[in-house]
């Protein structure tokens, strides 16, 4: 019971005045990003990250991290009283939440969305609690190839398992890569790509570019949908939430499994997005009167809520035990972790206990808080959302370059950020993935110096990635997901010539 | 919706084939830089340009992959990128934020932000001349106090703050 032991130390940590204070403060600056069109979870982190750089990393991570609870919140309120998805993983809520809201059940659905949210994530905490100690002490013993054959394994399920086109999924990571090899490569202490220009000595930072692909690249496409804030309006009593409580009982099963569809898709880079359309199929397949579901179904709202919750969390799990994030959120906290002077991976289990264990009680704490602050809050987010989007929106390109600004004191981030934006919106429109590019620049340099050690061990022989079971295997299972695409096209390429030998 | 005639709107063709042109065109740097430094071994292990040109190769070979695809389907594609009345809006957006951008090297952030959102409520918006004037200059003076005050985060400057003596 060692991890009990460490995560009451951890609530010591966490329930301490000031780390409250920030707690509360991170929560609110998230449903306020949640809600608004433009700030997402992962540029609203980006973009207050450098507010922290002279906080003490246990209270900046808990800030932060509370930011991300908030957002994943704040998505809820704007998909149910406005059918306008605030995240992209709150798509799905949209199915089933506004058609309730137009029926008058808004309070409902928005209890249901929360619980379920507070649900999901609780029991993703649980299994970080319980598994990352487990996954860190295993990883210790990992060398350069498996770790190279790890980060393989996230790229190669990217591929796998991403709806959008292969090729495209392929084509944004490498770009990722390309532009994390910009600037002074850390072994040779070469110059790489910066053709003579002194801004390009430190790289791309990848800070910039998600302010710039989900900041800006989101405003643009909300300028396109031409959306206009009509919403219902809703009031949150208690006797609805108790009664909402009772309701959410008998949806157990459905708890069940958007739990597990969620903790999966989190810990293997699927993210929150993909994880609640599918906690929203499952239910739906698995539901009996499947009319229902888009009609104003309090199932539709709490499976994908449940699942999209319990992915952002355990997204943690792999970037605190491995240093490789489940998301492009944690991608920026990861990033944080990195700028606070902290190495992720196994060895912070060991070194820095009160940092890890501090955080993970406050993802308990942060979600019970979270819960009853949106639960009273709900009326006043809502009016935010009145205020009219030509005030909004330059306000929120307003903010996304001082957030590019203050990453590095640099208008050439500022510019870089705007070119960022249109590529995010070009991407977005033509279906290039954007969170495989995130996370290929912030991994980037890791992968690389990982594969170069490596190779170094083995002297250039390629055999050391299949010279032990562990590297063999993570290798093995990466090439079968990278694989997979292929396999689909060539059973559709074979059953159309079927086909037309058919009807010829 | 009319979502699939043509003329309407930008065929679906040009950007997608831009788009994979770039990469593709981002993929030859990578390449040839990493020629530049070198892909082979050193005397003390792979060269800088080692793990780069496998990224270049592979930024190539997706992205002309793509560009062959829509080559090839050229006179197929129907499917719009966008309307072109939706494309107006995306414009009325980008172009007074490029401005904006291009002004913050000479201004500083707080004015051209002030101007931005001033444009926006006057332009977009039915906003008088009180409440414009005033969410033009009081969003950027919050963020000076939180910044600049609070938390003590230096933003980019121009002269117009010097002149007012910060």
């Amino acid at each position: 019971m060692d991890e009990l032991n460490s995560l009451m130390q951890g609530f010591a940590v966490a329930m301490t005045l000031p780390n409250l204070g920030f707690m509360l403060l991170g929560l609110l600056l998230g449903i306020l990003i949640g809600v608004l069109p433009g700030l997402g979870g992962a540029n609203g982190v980006a973009i207050l990250l450098p507010l922290t750089f002279s906080m003490n990393p246990t209270s900046a991570i808990i800030m932060l991290s509370c930011i991300y609870w908030g957002a994943l919140f704040g998505g809820a309120i704007t998909s149910i009283l406005f059918n306008i998805p605030g995240e992209p993983w709150s798509v799905a809520t949209t199915f089933d939440g506004f058609p309730l809201a137009q029926q008058g059940r808004a309070a409902e659905a928005l209890t249901a969305a929360f619980t379920s949210s507070f649900v999901g994530a609780f029991f993703a905490v649980l299994a970080i609690t319980f598994l990352a100690p487990l996954l860190a002490r295993f990883a210790l013993q990992f060398g350069p190839p498996e770790f190279f054959a790890v980060q393989m394994l996230t790229f190669c399920s990217f591929i796998g398992m991403s709806k959008d086109p292969p090729m495209k999924t392929l084509a944004a990571m490498m770009l990722g890569f390309a532009l994390a090899a910009v600037g002074m490569d850390t072994v040779t202490g070469q110059l790489r790509m910066t053709f003579g220009f002194t801004e390009m000595l430190k790289g791309f930072d990848f800070l910039i570019a998600v302010i710039g692909l989900f900041g800006i690249g989101e405003i643009l496409l909300t300028m396109e949908e031409g959306l206009a804030f009509k919403g219902k309006s809703a009031k949150i009593n208690f006797r609805i939430v108790w009664q909402t409580w009772k309701e959410l009982l008998q949806y157990w099963r459905t708890f069940i499994r958007s739990v597990l569809i969620g903790c999966w898709m989190g810990i293997t880079p699927g993210g929150a997005t993909p994880a609640s359309f599918m906690g929203y199929g499952m239910a739906r397949r698995a539901a009996k009167d499947k009319e229902s579901f888009g009609r104003g179904n309090i199932e539709g709202v709490v499976a994908p809520e449940t699942a999209a919750h319990a992915a952002g969390t355990s997204a943690l799990l792999p970037m605190l035990t491995l240093g490789i994030p489940g998301s492009p959120t944690a991608a920026v906290l990861l990033g944080g972790l990195l700028i606070w002077g902290l190495q992720p991976g196994p060895l912070l289990f060991v070194e820095q206990k009160d940092f890890v264990w501090g955080l993970i009680a406050s993802m308990y704490l942060g979600n019970l808080v979270g819960l009853f602050v949106v639960l009273t809050t709900v009326p006043w987010w809502a009016a935010i959302l009145r205020i009219p989007f030509p005030v909004i929106a330059p306000v929120i390109i307003f903010i996304c370059a001082i957030g590019a600004y203050t990453v590095h004191s640099s208008i050439f981030d500022v510019i870089m950020m705007l070119v960022f934006g249109v590529l995010g919106y070009l991407f977005k429109k033509l279906r290039y993935p954007m969170a495989p590019l995130v996370l290929a620049l912030v991994l980037g340099d890791m992968a690389e110096s990982s594969f170069r050690q490596s190779m170094l061990l083995s002297q250039g022989a390629v055999n050391i990635f299949y010279s032990n079971w562990l590297v063999g295997g993570l290798m093995a299972l990466s090439i079968f997901l990278l694989l997979l695409p292929a396999w689909g096209g060539m059973k559709n390429m074979l059953r159309r010539r079927e086909a037309r030998a058919y009807l010829g | 919706m009319s979502d699939q005639e043509q003329g309407a709107g930008l065929n679906r063709r040009i950007p997608e084939a831009g788009v994979a042109a770039l990469l593709f065109a981002i993929g030859g740097i990578v390449i040839m830089d990493s020629l530049r430094v070198g892909i082979e071994w050193a005397d003390d292990g792979p060269k800088a340009g080692y793990f780069p040109f496998f990224i270049g190769l592979l930024l190539s070979f997706s992205s002309g992959w793509t560009l062959l695809q829509t080559l090839l389907g050229w006179s197929r594609e129907t499917k719009l990128f966008s309307q072109w009345s939706e494309l107006r809006d995306v414009s009325a957006m980008l172009v007074p934020t490029t401005v904006f951008i291009v002004a913050v090297p000479l201004l500083g952030l707080y004015f051209p932000g002030a101007l931005l959102i001033g444009y926006f409520m006057k332009r977009h918006g039915d906003f008088g001349w009180a409440t414009t004037v005033l969410t033009a200059l009081g969003v950027p003076l919050t963020f000076f106090l939180i910044f600049e005050r609070w938390f003590l985060v230096p933003l980019a400057k121009g002269p117009i703050e010097a002149w007012l003596g910060f």
